[in-house]
């Protein structure tokens, strides 16, 4: 078999995207759906770190921002989850196998999964904030001795809101991490928990003095979560944060997605909380 | 749903975690008018419309709190567990529940009294006023979550 070449630059032009192809698409929810794509050359996609995101272009619509939701150790494809909220989100949203779409990154920096080594680790999702922090769960189970304790809270609207079911059967199953689920609201069908992310927080399984943390989801839920971690005693600096601006760029000159300081497409999105925590009560920002 | 006769639980009042470093004799005044009760998966613990009579402190197992809609499926808003207290119906008028308590697993609790309780707060106002600052927080906390379950934040 012969190696594929990973490509140092995948494109000439740091703004002209790559053509890649959906190979496959899976709906996830009524607005949700998963696309694995590969380079339509021979070629291997660039590698990755989670938390990173790519720019996805269809040509005559525009252009996204989309978290990688991929496995950095699957380096055949990328894996993109979008929720169709907006004309290019739609379209990205009803691409068949087969379809074309361009691809420039990834950009952006990533979890700090090196700093966690020898830490337990919380992760905290909430709504489609689970496929940027996916990388991470992947990376964690396939190493799993790398960390202590894994303590992951995923919350969601309604049960039928949830992505990756299946894959969340089997992570529940696994005895080695604690995975729970809990929506906003819910019918009698539904035997999880009922209530925000931060509700789990005080019964959670950590460390406190040795954990780092990782949330992803809507700021106001995160602000509550790292709240409610602070007051179990973990420190803001080791809490980590995933912001989502309108990212236009990507390359940190457009400016769109400015932060305070900070260009969240060449600074973040993954940010430490202490540094961004006195931002998050900035109604203007 | 089984009911231990009075005296007869292990589960002690001072180790639930509403009660957590309560000082004072109004704990072993409770404890001892506090029934044990099992509950398996389906069964209500309280019930819209009914009078509001018990206070109920959650030891084991999972609790769906519902709201019945006529014509509609029930709906839960919220689920609660090991360390939590089920409403406060029983200590403000009407004295009635406004929801249901639906055991999602086995779940053991404590249930006092509400006319004693409130019998005991009154004979002994200042922990009664403690017990109360212990409820507000609770029912404070959930008027927050709540109002952030409104914003519907995961839907943006």
């Amino acid at each position: 078999m012969t190696a594929l070449a990973r490509p140092e630059a995948i494109s000439a032009h740091p703004l002209a995207p790559t053509p890649y192809v959906v190979r496959r698409r899976t709906i996830e929810t009524s607005d949700t759906t998963t696309l694995v794509l590969t380079p339509t050359k021979d070629a291997l996609p660039p590698s990755h770190h989670p938390g990173q995101f790519n720019m996805l272009y269809l040509y005559g619509v525009g252009e996204a921002a989309i978290s990688i939701a991929g496995d950095p150790l699957a380096p055949n494809e990328i894996v993109h989850t979008v929720r169709a909220a907006g004309k290019v989100t739609n379209a990205l949203a009803q691409l068949e196998p087969g379809s074309t779409v361009g691809v420039r990154g990834p950009y952006g920096t990533g979890w700090p999964l090196v700093e966690a080594a020898g830490h337990d680790v919380v992760i905290v999702a909430g709504g489609l904030g689970l496929p940027p922090l996916r990388g991470v769960l992947r990376e964690v189970f396939m190493h799993r001795e790398r960390y202590g304790r894994v303590e992951i809270i995923y919350g969601a609207r309604s049960p039928r809101d949830l992505v990756y079911y299946t894959e969340i059967q089997d992570w529940r199953g696994r005895p080695d991490i604690r995975f729970q689920t809990t929506v906003d609201a819910a019918g009698r069908e539904w035997y999880g928990d009922v209530g925000l992310v931060t509700a789990r927080i005080p019964d959670a399984r950590f460390d406190p003095a040795n954990s780092v943390a990782f949330l992803c989801g809507p700021e106001i839920m995160m602000k509550l979560t790292a709240q409610a971690l602070e007051t179990r005693g973990i420190r803001d600096d080791a809490i980590w944060v995933s912001l989502e601006r309108n990212m236009k760029c990507a390359i940190g000159l457009c400016g769109h997605c400015q932060f305070g300081p900070d260009f969240v497409c060449r600074d973040g999105p993954v940010f430490v909380y202490r540094d961004v925590r006195r931002l998050f009560g900035v109604r203007e920002v | 749903m089984s009911t231990s006769p009075k005296h007869a639980t292990k589960l002690r009042l001072s180790e639930h975690r509403f009660f957590q470093g309560f000082e004072g004799p109004l704990v072993g005044l409770l404890q001892k008018e506090a029934i044990e009760q099992t509950y398996g998966p389906g069964d209500l613990l309280v019930r819209e419309g009914d009078p509001a009579d018990k206070f109920l402190l959650i030891y084991e197992g999972k609790v769906a709190l519902e709201i019945a809609t006529p014509g509609k499926p029930h709906l839960t808003i919220e689920t609660i567990g090991a360390g939590d207290a089920l409403g406060w119906s029983w200590l403000f008028p009407p004295q009635e529940w406004r929801l249901d308590g639906r055991a999602l697993k086995a779940t053991r609790a404590l249930v006092l009294d509400a006319e004693f309780v409130r019998f005991t707060l009154d004979h002994h106002p200042t922990e009664g006023y403690r017990f109360v600052l212990r409820l507000l927080p609770i029912i404070a906390e959930r008027l927050e979550n709540t109002r952030v379950q409104l914003l519907d934040i995961y839907g943006a």
